[in-house]
C-alpha cells in the first residue's frame, strides 16, 4: 500500500469538498478521547496526584519513614496518662507504643493501600466473571447467576466481609477476600446491566447480519462498550476499601500481627486516648479520608469522561 | 490505484443470468408473530403480536423491491426475518434457491456474507469503540477473502484486506484518510457511506436497507440514495429497501409493495403504483405527498386517514384496514381480502374496481 499512502494532489472528494477535518489523519478513539477529556480536568488530575502521592509514599516507606516501624523504641516515655505530642525528633510526636507516629502512618499506607487495591481487583474479577456469564448467555444462565449475585446484595457489606473474615480467619488475604466478597455482587451486577444495554444495540444485530460470531460478538464488541461503569465503579468502590479496611481491623478483624501498621488499627488503638492526644486519632482518620477522597475524584472525573453525554 | 471492488464476476454472472434469471429472493407466508407474556413467575402466553402476518414477496435478481408502510406496520420486522435476524413463526425464505429459515448455526453464517443489512441509524449500527479500518476489515477477516481476490492481492494477508477497505472507502466517497477515525468524528450522511461500505465490502448478492436515508439530513439524501443505485449498477445487487418516504421508494424501487399492518395490501411497479393507486390505504398515502402547485394542492381530494394503526396484538377482522378505510363496507368487516392480481399489480381490496372508479371521478371534480 505504499505507493497510495501519501497523495496530496488527490482531487478533492464530495467529503472534503464539506468540511471534513482532513488535517488530522489519526483518528481519535472512545478511550483516547476520555483521556484527553481526564486530564483537562482539574479534579482528575487533583484526585490522581493524591494517589499518585500516597502510592509513591507506600512504594518508597523505607526510604521516607524515619524510624523502624516494628520497634517500640521510645516505650519509657509513654504512660497511661501522657503521650509526647510533636518535638525535634518526632515530627508528628510517638504513638500510645511509643513507636514514632509518621513512621507508622507512612507503613500504615502501604497496608491500607494494598488490601484497598487488590481486594478491588479481586471484587472486579469476581463480579465480572459472573456480570459477564449473565450477560453474555442470558436465558437460565442469568437466571441463576443473578439470584446468588442477589442473595450476596441482601447481605450488609460489612457483614458479610465479618462472616467471611470470622470463617477463613485473621490473615491479611481472608482480609482482602472479605472486602473482595462483599463488591462482587455490586461489579456484576454493573456489568450484566451495561452488557444487556449493549446486547439490543443496532451495532450487535448488525455484527450478527454481517456473519460474525456469537463468541466474537460479545468479547470484541459487547464487553469493550460495557466496561466503562464497571471501570468508574472500581475507582470509587477503591475508595469504599481502604474505610472497609479501617473499619474491619478497628472491629478487631483486621491483620493480626500488631507489628504491621496499619490506619484502622491506629485508631482503634487511639480512640482511649482521644481528649489526652487527639492527633492520634486524627492522622490516621484523615489519611484515610484523604486517600478515599482522591480515588473518589478520579472516579467521578472518569465517569464524566466515559459518558457519551459529554463528547464534544 | 486500480479498484479491486469492482468485480468484473460479479457483472458476469448478472448478465448470465438476464434480469429475468429468476427471483433471489422468494417469500411465501411469513409470519413473525412475538409472543405476549404476562406473569411474575410462571410465564403465560396471553397473546401474539401478529408484526409480519402471512407476506408473499418475489425479488428479482438485480432489481429493487420497496417496502413502505407507516411505522408500526411491520416493514422492519420483515426486512430482519428475511436475513434471519428475527425468527420466522411461519413461512419460507427462499435466498437463491437454499431456504433459509431452516439454516441455523454455521452454514446460516456463512451463507451470511452473501446477504447483507445497511440500517437506518449509522451512529448506532458501528461499533463506536472501532476505527474505520477495523470495522471494514473485520467482515473481511470473518469470511475470509474470496478466491478471486486473494488471486488479485496475493494470499489472504492484513495488506489486501486493508487494500480492499480503502478501495471500498473510495467507492463510497470517502477519502482514504477516514481509516484511521471514528465514526463518532464523522457526519451522518458519511456515517452511512461507512455503513453502506461495511455491508458491500462482502460482495453481498442481496441488500436490505432498512430506512436507509431516514435518519439523514434531507439534503443528504439524495447523494445516499444515489449512492446506493450507483452500487447497485456497479456490483449486480438487488435490493430491498424499507423506508416510509414514498419519494425515497419511488426513485429507488422497481417494484413496490404497501404494507399495512403486517400485510402486503397493494403491490405494483412503481410507475404503476404512483399512477394508479387501487388500494384505499395506498390512496391515502398518495394524497399525503404534496403536490408542488398550490393550485392544484388547494383543490384536489384528498383521502385523509382517521384515528391510528390498529394494534397487531389484536388486529381488526376482515380487512385489516377497515377500521380506516374512508370506502368500508359490509363484507370488509368480516371477509379477510386476498391479494389478487388486477391488471399490472396486485391489490387486496374487495371493492378497488370501484374505489378506483370513484376516485378518478373526484379527482376530475376536484380538478376542473
Amino acid at each position: 500500500m505504499s505507493a497510495t499512502e501519501t497523495q496530496p494532489d488527490r482531487p478533492a472528494s464530495l467529503v472534503e469538498a464539506m468540511g471534513t477535518r482532513t488535517e488530522d489523519e489519526q483518528g481519535t478513539s472512545l478511550w483516547a478521547g476520555a483521556a484527553k477529556r481526564l486530564i483537562k480536568n482539574p479534579a482528575a488530575i487533583a484526585g490522581a496526584a493524591i494517589i499518585v502521592l500516597f502510592i509513591l509514599v507506600a512504594v518508597f516507606a523505607d526510604l521516607l519513614a524515619p524510624y523502624d516501624p516494628a520497634k517500640s523504641q521510645w516505650i519509657s516515655e509513654v504512660s497511661t496518662s501522657r503521650v509526647p505530642g510533636p518535638s525535634p525528633g518526632h515530627p508528628l510526636g510517638l504513638d500510645p507504643f511509643g513507636s514514632d507516629l509518621l513512621t507508622q502512618l507512612i507503613f500504615g499506607a502501604r497496608q491500607s493501600l494494598l488490601i484497598g487495591v487488590v481486594s478491588t481487583l479481586l471484587g472486579l474479577l469476581g463480579g465480572a466473571l459472573l456480570g459477564g456469564l449473565a450477560g453474555a448467555f442470558g436465558g437460565w444462565v442469568d437466571l441463576l447467576v443473578m439470584r446468588v449475585v442477589d442473595i450476596l446484595l441482601s447481605i450488609p457489606s460489612l457483614l458479610l466481609a465479618v462472616s467471611v473474615a470470622a470463617v477463613v480467619g485473621r490473615t491479611p488475604t481472608a482480609l482482602m477476600v472479605a472486602i473482595a466478597a462483599a463488591q462482587v455482587p455490586i461489579f456484576a451486577r454493573l456489568l450484566r446491566g451495561s452488557m444487556l444495554a449493549q446486547r439490543g444495540q443496532d451495532y450487535v444485530l448488525a455484527s450478527f447480519s454481517l456473519g460474525l460470531r456469537r463468541r466474537t460478538i460479545v468479547m470484541s464488541h459487547v464487553l469493550p462498550n460495557s466496561l466503562g461503569p464497571v471501570l468508574v465503579q472500581a475507582t470509587l468502590t477503591l475508595a469504599t476499601a481502604i474505610i472497609e479496611v479501617a473499619a474491619l481491623s478497628y472491629l478487631g478483624l483486621g491483620a493480626p500481627d500488631p507489628t504491621v501498621a496499619e490506619w484502622g488499627r491506629m485508631l482503634v488503638k487511639a480512640q482511649e486516648r482521644l481528649a489526652q492526644a487527639p492527633q492520634l486519632t486524627l492522622l490516621p482518620g484523615a489519611c484515610i479520608a484523604v486517600t478515599a477522597l482522591g480515588f473518589t475524584l478520579l472516579g467521578e472525573a472518569l465517569r464524566e469522561a466515559l459518558d457519551p453525554k459529554s463528547r464534544r | 490505484m486500480s479498484s479491486p471492488v469492482e468485480r468484473p464476476e460479479a457483472a458476469a454472472t448478472l448478465a448470465d443470468q438476464g434480469t429475468e434469471g429468476g427471483n433471489l429472493l422468494t417469500v411465501r407466508g411469513l409470519k413473525v408473530h412475538y409472543p405476549i407474556r404476562k406473569g411474575l413467575v410462571f410465564d403465560r402466553t396471553v397473546g401474539h403480536v401478529q408484526a409480519v402476518d402471512g407476506v408473499d414477496l418475489d425479488v428479482p435478481r438485480g432489481q429493487t423491491y420497496g417496502l413502505v408502510g407507516e411505522s408500526g406496520c411491520g416493514k422492519s420486522t420483515l426486512g430482519r426475518a428475511l436475513l434471519q435476524l428475527e425468527d420466522a413463526t411461519a413461512g419460507s425464505v427462499d435466498f437463491d434457491g437454499t431456504e433459509l429459515t431452516k439454516l441455523s448455526g454455521e452454514r446460516l453464517r456463512v451463507l451470511r456474507r452473501r446477504m447483507q443489512m445497511v440500517f437506518q441509524d449509522p451512529m448506532a449500527s458501528l461499533d463506536p469503540r472501532q476505527s474505520v479500518q477495523s470495522l471494514l476489515i473485520e467482515p473481511l477477516r470473518v469470511h475470509g477473502l474470496a478466491p478471486a481476490d486473494v488471486e488479485e492481492f496475493g494470499p489472504d494477508s492484513p495488506s489486501s484486506h486493508l487494500a480492499k477497505a480503502a478501495a471500498m472507502l473510495e467507492v463510497v466517497g470517502l477519502p482514504r484518510a477516514s481509516l484511521a477515525k471514528y465514526p463518532h468524528e464523522f457526519s451522518g450522511g458519511q456515517r452511512q457511506r461507512i455503513g453502506i461500505a461495511r455491508a458491500m465490502i462482502l460482495n453481498p448478492d442481496l441488500v436490505i436497507a432498512d430506512e436507509p436515508v431516514s435518519a439523514l439530513d434531507v439534503s443528504v439524501q439524495a447523494q445516499v440514495i444515489n449512492l446506493l443505485e450507483h452500487l447497485q449498477d456497479l456490483f449486480g445487487l438487488t435490493y430491498v429497501v424499507i423506508a416510509h418516504d414514498l419519494a425515497v421508494v419511488r426513485h429507488i424501487s422497481d417494484r413496490i409493495g404497501v404494507m399495512y399492518l403486517g400485510h402486503i395490501v397493494e403491490e405494483a411497479d412503481a410507475d404503476t403504483l404512483y399512477a394508479e393507486p387501487m388500494h384505499p390505504y395506498t390512496l391515502a398515502l398518495m394524497s399525503a405527498i404534496p403536490v408542488p402547485d398550490p393550485v392544484l394542492e388547494d383543490s384536489r381530494e384528498r383521502v385523509l386517514l382517521a384515528g391510528d394503526l390498529p394494534s397487531p396484538a389484536n388486529p381488526p377482522a376482515g380487512c385489516r384496514f377497515h377500521t380506516r378505510c374512508p370506502f368500508v363496507q359490509d363484507d370488509c368487516r368480516t371477509v379477510v381480502p386476498e391479494l389478487r392480481v388486477l391488471g399490472p399489480r396486485k391489490v387486496a381490496c374487495h371493492h378497488a374496481e370501484e374505489i378506483h372508479q370513484q376516485a378518478a371521478v373526484t379527482v376530475i371534480d376536484g380538478t376542473d
